[in-house]
């Protein structure tokens, strides 16, 4: 072994998972675990903590890997991240603290990324629990959504000692952790529940089935029920549509529709009592993670699947492990692609869709090549399915319904980078509600910041 | 979980419930909605809201069973608790912020359907509590399926219709407007609540008579928030999300027969489930999946 070469993960063979929701990576053992880990060259200036969000200390739980102490490990990464096993299971680890990492430069960088989920997944098989507050503080906060911006916040004013009261809007805490990522990369039962009990475990109180808003506007939950400051984690979960010809067509679907339909509903279960359509052949628009979800999911319930991307290969904004774990999957790629119209047939369901083919233009001021239809290339795509997964914007319920709360035109609630505070006193928000749909633990590096400066805002008040 | 306090069958497969749900029964209005889930392997379902004690903390909700959510939720009884219950959702009617002597001006009727009487109770004893006269013309399509008829006659002035003539008028809700036009009755606002089909039929006749028609649309639903585009149907040539847009729509503007298409959606599945719902362990073949 010459340390170039990083400890490979095991995993489900491409054909058996194809066909089932069970977790594809299968994650390392102690003894592949502590052979990884003996790759960190402990660096004193270590590179890949600047490129995590949350500025885990990477060489400090790796050490304790190395040599065996699962709870030390747990406890130095707890310090700075509240949900480790999703974070080392989704975080897009190449373009963060791995892409950072010096032994990236000759040969691949340390599995940061899977060893942070070793630690957690080993730490919770020896019910091994995050730190409470010791001394408690008289002050209540409420935290908007139970997303990874939400539980964040609240798992760090837990630790402060405040009385924090997440309000979620689904029936189950989680957001994008629960409806959206599937089953297959982000286990419910076994990773997401048992995060969100550690959160609780600190003595943060959850009520589920409240929509802000709706059920109870911030105005209310200040004035009226004693909460002194909110923090805002709505995500970003409105659906956008292409608005092209036929999208209202029987078996089109936003993917958020799709996604929450198999993942918080388990409509892939047998016990299940919500359905979801069982396409045979399904086109899925779009190039993202989400869109990469999409597609995997309707290739397990039973469909031929293409992904129709309008850029190229190296555009794809989706990591390229998902990419290659669809590939390996069988998902087939139609890239530089767009659609135009989709077709119903007499009864109102998808029967095809037309595409057009795209080339790639000049740079624009982004640095990013715009693509360029190519006249007269329209071609047809058979299909009873359509995915759409254009991306999504913030919900304006909870920004048209708080007085005083700026939204930008993007309608993202305008917040201070680095304390989440926003134009309403009291009132601080973070992760995707402010930044538009990004990702879990941008979103989690959201709800530290605000935590700290809510707890600045209370101390000071 | 959200306690049943009362529970009863108002008619064949059509059944009153009494929950408790503290939040929903101090923020909603009348033409808002729930979405509730029977127990954790349940799908959610959005149900109108019938009445609401905000001192108690309670919502009414009337429910027909018609799928295997529903079915399930019918064998419900006082005591059992619903997994939950989330709302209000959707928008409150428009009714509830006009100016109330404007309103008292207008000659309003609301046209009931089925199973959509239930919604149409929170409007009109809303408007009675305000002071505001109208007219209810409740449609079913016989003398045994005709409900909450004693606390309407409270609130309102009540026409009742059945398709066979066994009870009240005879006929369509469409022939009984008709009537009631020609009688004198010259209304100028129509709130229609009911199935697509009844409500698609009452929106022509509107048209032709002028007058302007609220519809409250239901199509399939999954979060009721807004993020996932399913109750999606086209208004005036927009697309428009009934979760959040709505669910009350210009009636003249509904394209109602690409909003019916799309109930089809699930259809066969539906079936499925609600056969294996009614058999339960002695289920074995027939749903066409074994």
């Amino acid at each position: 072994m010459d340390g170039f070469v990083r400890v490979p993960v095991r995993e489900q063979d491409a054909k058996v998972r194809a066909t089932n929701f069970k977790e594809v990576c299968l994650g390392y053992n102690k003894e592949e675990a502590e052979k990884e880990a003996a790759r960190c060259l402990n660096c004193p200036n270590p590179k890949c903590v600047a490129g995590c969000p949350v500025s885990i200390d990477i060489p400090g739980f790796i050490q304790q890997v190395k040599e065996g102490n699962v709870e030390a490990a747990y406890q130095v990464i707890s310090k700075s991240s509240a949900l480790p096993a999703v974070c080392g299971r989704v975080c897009p680890q190449e373009s963060q603290c791995e892409g950072k990492c010096v032994r990236g430069i000759k040969g691949d960088p340390v599995s940061i990324g899977k060893l942070e989920r070793y630690v957690a997944d080993s730490a919770r098989e020896l019910g091994i629990k995050p730190e409470g507050a010791k001394e408690k503080k008289d002050k209540k906060v409420a935290v908007i959504g139970s997303g990874p911006s939400g539980l964040t916040c609240a798992g760090d004013l837990a630790k402060m000692g405040y009385d924090v009261t997440i309000f979620e809007a689904l029936h189950e805490a989680g957001g994008v952790l629960v409806y959206g990522i599937p089953e297959f990369r982000l286990p419910k039962e076994d990773v997401v529940k048992k995060e969100i009990e550690n959160v609780k475990a600190l003595g943060v109180k959850l009520e589920t089935d409240v929509v802000i808003g709706k059920s109870v506007t911030i105005d209310e939950l200040m004035e009226k029920e004693g909460f002194e400051a909110v923090f805002i984690g709505s995500g970003a979960g409105l659906p956008r549509f292409m608005n092209i010809p036929g999208e209202q067509a029987m078996g089109v679907f936003s993917a958020n529709e799709y996604l929450t339909r198999s993942n918080l509903m388990k409509a892939f279960d047998e016990n299940s009592t919500t359905p979801i359509m069982k396409a045979k052949k399904c086109v899925v628009v779009g190039g993202g993670n989400v869109a990469m979800d999409a597609a995997r999911t309707a290739l397990r319930l039973g469909a031929e699947v293409h992904v129709v991307y309008r850029r190229g290969e190296e555009e794809l904004p989706a990591r390229k492990e998902e990419v290659h774990h669809a590939k390996e999957e069988g998902i087939i790629f139609d890239l530089l692609t767009n659609p135009v119209e989709i077709h119903e047939d007499e009864n109102g369901w998808v029967k095809s869709i037309t595409c057009i083919r795209m080339e790639l233009g000049e740079p624009d001021e982004s640095g990013r090549r715009s693509p360029v239809e190519i006249p007269g290339s329209e071609f047809e795509i058979e299909c009873d399915a359509v995915i759409m997964s254009l991306g999504t914007s913030p919900n304006p319920l909870i920004s048209s319904t708080t007085k005083g709360l700026e939204v930008n035109r993007r309608k993202c609630i305008v917040a201070e980078e680095a304390n989440g505070q926003t134009s309403k006193p009291g009132v601080f928000a973070g992760g995707d509600a402010v930044t538009g749909a990004a990702t879990v633990i941008l979103a989690m590096g959201a709800g530290r910041a605000a935590a700290k400066g809510i707890d600045e805002y209370l101390s000071n008040k | 979980m959200f306690k049943i306090l009362e529970a009863k069958e108002l008619t064949t497969n059509i059944f009153q419930m009494i929950v408790e749900a503290p939040r929903v029964a101090s923020a909603c209005l009348p033409g808002q909605f729930l979405i509730i889930r029977v127990d954790k392997d349940g799908e959610r379902i959005p149900l109108t809201i019938c009445d609401y004690d905000r001192e108690k903390g309670t919502v009414e909700i009337v429910v027909q069973a018609i799928g295997a959510e529903t079915f399930k939720l019918s064998k419900l009884k006082a005591g059992d608790c619903l997994a939950d219950v989330v709302g209000p959702l959707g928008n409150a009617s428009d009714l509830c912020f006009e100016d109330i002597e404007e309103l008292k001006k207008k000659k309003i009727v609301f046209i009931a359907g089925g199973v959509g009487t239930a919604p149409v109770y929170p409007q009109a004893k809303w408007l009675k509590e305000h002071g505001v006269d109208c007219d209810v013309i409740i449609g079913a399509k016989n003398k045994d399926l005709v409900i909450l008829e004693d606390r309407f006659k409270e609130v309102c002035n009540l026409h009742i219709t059945t398709d066979d003539g066994s009870y009240g008028r005879s006929g369509m809700v469409t022939v009984a407007l008709q009537d009631l036009w020609n009688e004198g009755n010259k209304y100028d606002h129509c709130v229609a609540i009911g199935p697509m089909i009844m409500m698609k039929f009452v929106c022509k006749l509107t048209k032709e008579l002028g007058i302007p028609t609220v519809v409250s649309m239901n199509p399939i639903m999954v979060d009721g928030t807004g993020m996932c585009g399913a109750c999606r149907l086209t208004v005036d040539g927009q697309v428009k999300f009934a979760c959040v847009d709505g669910p009350e729509f210009d009636g003249h503007k509904v394209d109602f027969d690409q909003a019916m298409n799309r109930m089809k959606l699930y259809k066969t599945e539906e079936g499925r489930l609600m056969l294996k719902a009614q058999e339960g362990d002695t289920h074995h073949g027939g749903c066409g999946n074994c």
